[in-house]
């Protein structure tokens, strides 16, 4: 199949501004599930609310656009009662980290086996710019007109502490890392965390100063760098790609499968 | 038929009545007083091959349920004020996608935290009006063991045949309460089962377009059909739209379709109707006391009549005028400010007749406590 009997063209054109990087995403999910073989019947869909979460709506598979951060709530439940579906959740930086940081922590110490990309492009956009807990300390948004003074997460390391089995990072620029590692986050089994910094050249960019999507997009390529790499030792402001966590653990349903078989079995 | 007589909690009733009508899936977070339902469906759900979610809040564990319903399963949850409070943004969105689920809500006192281990009713005015925007809303209660199993499993009938959230707003005495209970036997209770779609896989399905009854078959999610949800206005295919007449047509439908169908959710008992010139209209615990004083006051000739509501909302307005038509005095007993007492007026002929019996210090009111307002409404001393 091509990337096209993935769309849902009736959607389209999609709602992204020009230069968006979650385009780039749609892309590299598309490639990674047809990668995969999977069929579209198989996936679920569930996103929150923002820019990001429209992308739900623009691939044909099952998808549900819910309210703003609880998408891993619902697909909590999707999950739950159907364990044979794949769920992907495609969340934005402020719809995963600040109205959903909560489900966000618990899903991953469940480890419920589920794939949350969080598409972080450091600001809201579908409300035009405010900061989000991904903006950083200085960074300029139309709620911190005079820098802002809060600091930001590392969703690596919170993903980690928090108890996902699978947590990566890439950028837009990075295309086909960003469609190995989506690959590589499905097939986990366990819950798995793919940051994808994302660039927003209508906010982020222009309160910020970071230039149009090329020159964002050359930023990622300039100032990330492979995990591990020396390079970060000499420069560490540099941000690092690739995977961080990848192992083992018991997943959520594949446990309650256990309790069901246990106490059915005492019923009869 | 022995073996089906038990002498339980309401809570546990709840839980009872739930497997009974086809529940496989629940979810919630622990809060006084409602724990108990969540305690049993954890041992209750997997001995059926069900699923029990304990969630990091209440607004996941709505979220929780409405996922688990729309793939085909039968979901609960159960909460009390606060936890009801912020469940609301994800019980529009239920309503708005039309994915059936009960949510029990056993009262205490409030507002906030409140009085977490006492009893209250103010929350019927939240169950219709506590989210956002217009849309029409189905809240049942009862007020002993018997009638709050009926009135459990006729809530998820019609969560599955309207395609709508169900309230059940239950109290803290009827569900601390031990008392005696039979559960019926299968078949009993008839059980609305969930209309799937006959459109086969490979063939366009419309999620959301009603048939000629009102009546939008559902397709498991995650099966043969790959289709949209959103909490936004959508076509019938689940697509955003913002189009006048698309917006216009669904919000009429969410309305209608609970609206025209009002009669049948509507259940109440009455006694003593027939020549009662004062007619005591109740609901929930505060009914079992008001049912005491008519009973014993019919045994002094006094003519005392009850309207016991079930169904909440919708109002049964109807109901209300033609039961109260003779009464000289309209008496509403419940346990908050006056919150059913103002639809009460609405809905009766002389609203100037209705008076209102009430406690709001986490006590439920006795039998002597509306006595003493009768009597102060017959020109008697208490």
């Amino acid at each position: 199949m091509s990337v096209k009997d993935y769309i849902r063209e009736r959607f389209f054109p999609h709602m992204w501004c020009p230069g968006c990087g979650h385009g780039v995403v749609l892309n590299a999910m598309i490639r990674a599930v047809e990668s995969l073989g999977m069929s579209k019947n198989e996936i679920v869909m569930v996103s929150g609310i923002g820019c990001s979460a429209r992308i739900s709506g623009y691939v044909d598979f099952h998808s549900m656009h819910t309210i703003h951060g609880r998408a891993l709530a619902f697909a909590t439940g999707i999950k739950m009662s159907r364990p044979e579906l794949n769920v992907i959740v495609p969340m934005g930086d402020g719809d995963a980290l600040a109205i959903g940081g909560n489900h966000f922590l618990h899903a991953a110490r469940r480890n419920i086996e589920m794939t949350a990309i969080v598409m972080n492009n450091r600001i809201y956009g579908m409300t035009g710019g405010q900061f989000s807990p991904l903006s950083g300390y200085a960074a300029a948004a139309s709620t911190a007109p005079y820098g802002n003074i809060d600091h930001g997460f590392d969703i690596a390391k919170l993903s980690e502490a928090a108890g996902a089995t699978f947590v990566a990072r890439t950028t837009t620029y990075h295309v086909h890392e960003l469609t190995r590692l989506i690959r590589d986050a499905i097939l986990h089994e366990g819950f798995s965390v793919l940051e994808v910094l994302t660039q927003c050249p209508t906010y982020f960019g222009r309160y910020n100063r970071a230039g149009d999507a090329p020159e964002m997009m050359e930023t990622y390529k300039n100032r990330t760098v492979a995990v591990g790499s020396e390079k970060k030792h000499q420069d560490p402001d540099l941000i690092e790609r690739g995977v961080f966590v990848k192992k083992e653990l018991p997943e959520y349903c594949r446990e309650y499968e256990k309790v069901i078989e246990k106490n059915q079995q005492k019923q009869t | 038929m022995q073996g089906n007589v038990k002498f339980i909690q309401g809570n546990e009733v709840c839980v009872e009545a739930a497997l009974y009508a086809g529940l496989e899936f629940f979810a919630g977070y622990p809060i006084t007083p409602s724990t108990e339902i969540a305690e049993t469906m954890s041992a209750r759900l997997p001995q059926i091959g069900g699923r029990f979610l304990q969630m990091e809040d209440e607004i996941a564990s709505i979220c929780a349920i409405i996922g688990a319903s729309l793939t085909g399963r039968k979901a609960m949850t159960a909460t009390s004020g606060p936890g009801f409070s912020l469940m609301q943004e994800a019980l529009g969105y239920a309503v708005m996608t039309e994915i059936p689920c009960v949510i029990v809500d056993v009262q205490r006192g409030g507002p906030s935290t409140g009085l977490p281990t006492h009893v209250g009713q103010g929350d019927f005015n939240q169950a219709r009006y506590g989210t956002h925007g217009d849309h029409a809303i189905v809240a049942l209660t009862a007020s002993n063991h018997q009638d709050m199993f009926a009135i459990t499993v006729e809530a998820f009938n019609i969560a599955e045949a309207f395609r709508t959230p169900v309230i059940l707003l239950f109290d803290e005495v009827t569900g601390h309460m031990r008392e005696k209970v039979v559960i019926p036997e299968r078949g009993e209770i008839a059980l609305v089962e969930r209309l799937r779609t006959s459109v086969e896989s490979g063939v366009d399905y419309h999620p959301y377009l009603p048939r000629e009854d009102g009546r939008l078959p559902m397709s498991d999610f995650g099966g043969v059909h790959r289709y949209n949800v959103t909490g936004l206005y959508h076509d019938m295919w689940g697509f955003p739209s913002d189009d006048p007449k698309i917006v216009y047509g669904l919000i009429r439908h969410l309305m209608d379709k609970i609206g025209n169908y009002a009669e049948n959710m509507t259940f109440f008992r009455q006694d003593h109707i027939e020549d009662a010139h004062t007619v005591l209209v109740s609901y929930g615990a505060a009914a079992r006391s008001a049912r005491h004083l008519v009973e014993n006051r019919r045994k002094r000739g006094e003519r005392l009549g009850l309207l016991e509501l079930q169904t909440l909302w919708p109002f049964p307005g109807d109901v209300v005028r033609k039961v109260c038509k003779n009464a000289d005095y309209i008496v509403v007993v419940e346990l908050n400010t006056g919150q059913v007492i103002r639809e009460v007026k609405l809905a009766v002929d002389r609203p100037e007749r209705v008076y209102l019996a009430n406690r709001i210090d986490g006590q439920l009111i006795s039998p002597t406590d509306i006595q003493n307002i009768l009597r102060l409404l017959h020109g008697k001393g208490v």
